[in-house]
């Protein structure tokens, strides 16, 4: 009997933390994976326009162009009217060309052909600069473009 | 000389520091994930011999710079303008028994409008000043036009809608190679029967 009992105990085992590293590690790993350190700071108002019918963006092959107003604490500095970003700094129209070859070198080689321009452009911008961007952008031969938006329907409101 | 044993380290903030670390990660996370509207620009070429489109098959969306439309010289809402471009495109106007008639097309036949998916083209005139959200709006009801055309054909000839196949293809749910080809067959199939032509004019000056 007593080979029993002497087994027994009243007490639960304390729940074993050994795991819980590892555990966490795994965690830790995962976000560090996905994880995309924001590379471009922006300089803009970019609230895009919605739509539902959409495709999705490659981004190994893209370059970003943003547009619209300069941000709040930017206006008493560049004023209101709607600018052109392009990596970290306010671009001109005539020198989007230059900014973008260079941004175009920076991707991978055997997708620098198949480059994709993402327009991140404001909602509240005229078409008039956009249609200037399109303008450059048949010039420099870069013909695939996206307008990138956020998903939602501008008739349900 | 006895060996004298190395301490163990002692690991338990080793959890400590993963969670910091994880934590970091947690907040600087932003998973991203852009879509949008492709488009494919025209290239600079002269072009010597434009093609000639009858007025019938072309169907012109004019956008001012109050973000108001015109659609075939008629005042009209944002909300009619994905049926009328559908009615428009799906018209199949040609004569049944001429080359040019359209089988698929369960439109209202009218003389008046598009002969076939082929042939008829969708021209969006923008003002300078028309707002960016307004002209994505637009493009946005144009491309949903088309691809309520091709979801019907290929719910019709392969029981799968269109745009679910595309997203399929493109999120990698199609494994192998073989069965890849075969469903990027099926979309050009579609594609063709309705082949997307977005035309965009060069935006007049505002007051022109």
């Amino acid at each position: 009997m007593s080979k029993f009992r002497k087994k027994k105990s009243n007490e639960l085992p304390p729940v074993s933390t050994a795991s819980l590293p590892d555990i966490v590690f795994m965690l830790l790993f995962f976000f560090m994976v996905v994880t995309v350190l924001r590379d471009d700071n922006l300089l803009v108002q970019n609230k895009l326009p919605k739509a539902d019918q959409v495709e999705k963006l490659k981004k190994d092959r893209s370059v970003y162009i943003y547009a619209g107003k300069p941000s709040a604490r930017y206006q008493d500095k560049f004023g209101t009217e709607a600018k052109i970003q392009i990596g970290d700094k306010y671009t001109d129209i005539t020198s989007i060309k230059f900014a973008l070859t260079e941004l175009r070198q920076k991707l991978r080689p055997e997708l620098q052909d198949k480059v994709m321009v993402a327009l991140k452009v404001d909602e509240e911008t005229n078409t008039g600069k956009v249609t200037d961007i399109k303008q450059e952008l048949r010039e420099l031969n870069m013909l695939k473009i996206i307008y990138i938006t956020t998903p939602g329907n501008e008739l349900n409101q | 000389m006895a060996r004298r044993a190395t301490p163990e380290v002692n690991a338990g903030s080793m959890a400590d520091i993963a969670f910091l670390l994880l934590i970091f990660f947690l907040v600087t996370t932003t998973i991203e994930k852009d879509s949008g509207i492709a488009r494919q620009l025209p290239p600079i070429e002269e072009i010597v011999d434009p093609p000639k489109i009858k007025e019938k098959n072309l169907f012109i969306v004019n956008v001012n710079r109050n973000d108001q439309l015109l659609v075939e010289e008629k005042l009209m809402e944002l909300k009619d303008l994905r049926q009328a471009a559908i009615t428009f495109l799906d018209n199949g106007g040609a004569p049944s028994g001429s080359p040019e008639y359209c089988n698929y097309c369960k439109g209202p036949r009218s003389p008046e409008s598009s002969d076939n998916p082929e042939k008829a083209v969708i021209s969006v005139q923008n003002d300078r000043l028309t707002s960016y959200k307004m002209y994505i709006a637009v493009q946005n009801e144009l491309v949903a036009a088309y691809n309520f055309l091709r979801d019907r054909e290929s719910q019709r000839l392969y029981g799968w809608k269109f745009t679910e196949m595309s997203k399929d293809l493109d999120e990698g749910k199609i494994k192998g190679e073989a069965a890849q080809d075969a469903l990027k067959e099926k979309l050009e199939t579609i594609q063709k029967l309705f082949p997307m032509k977005l035309s965009e004019a060069e935006p007049k000056k505002s007051g022109q």
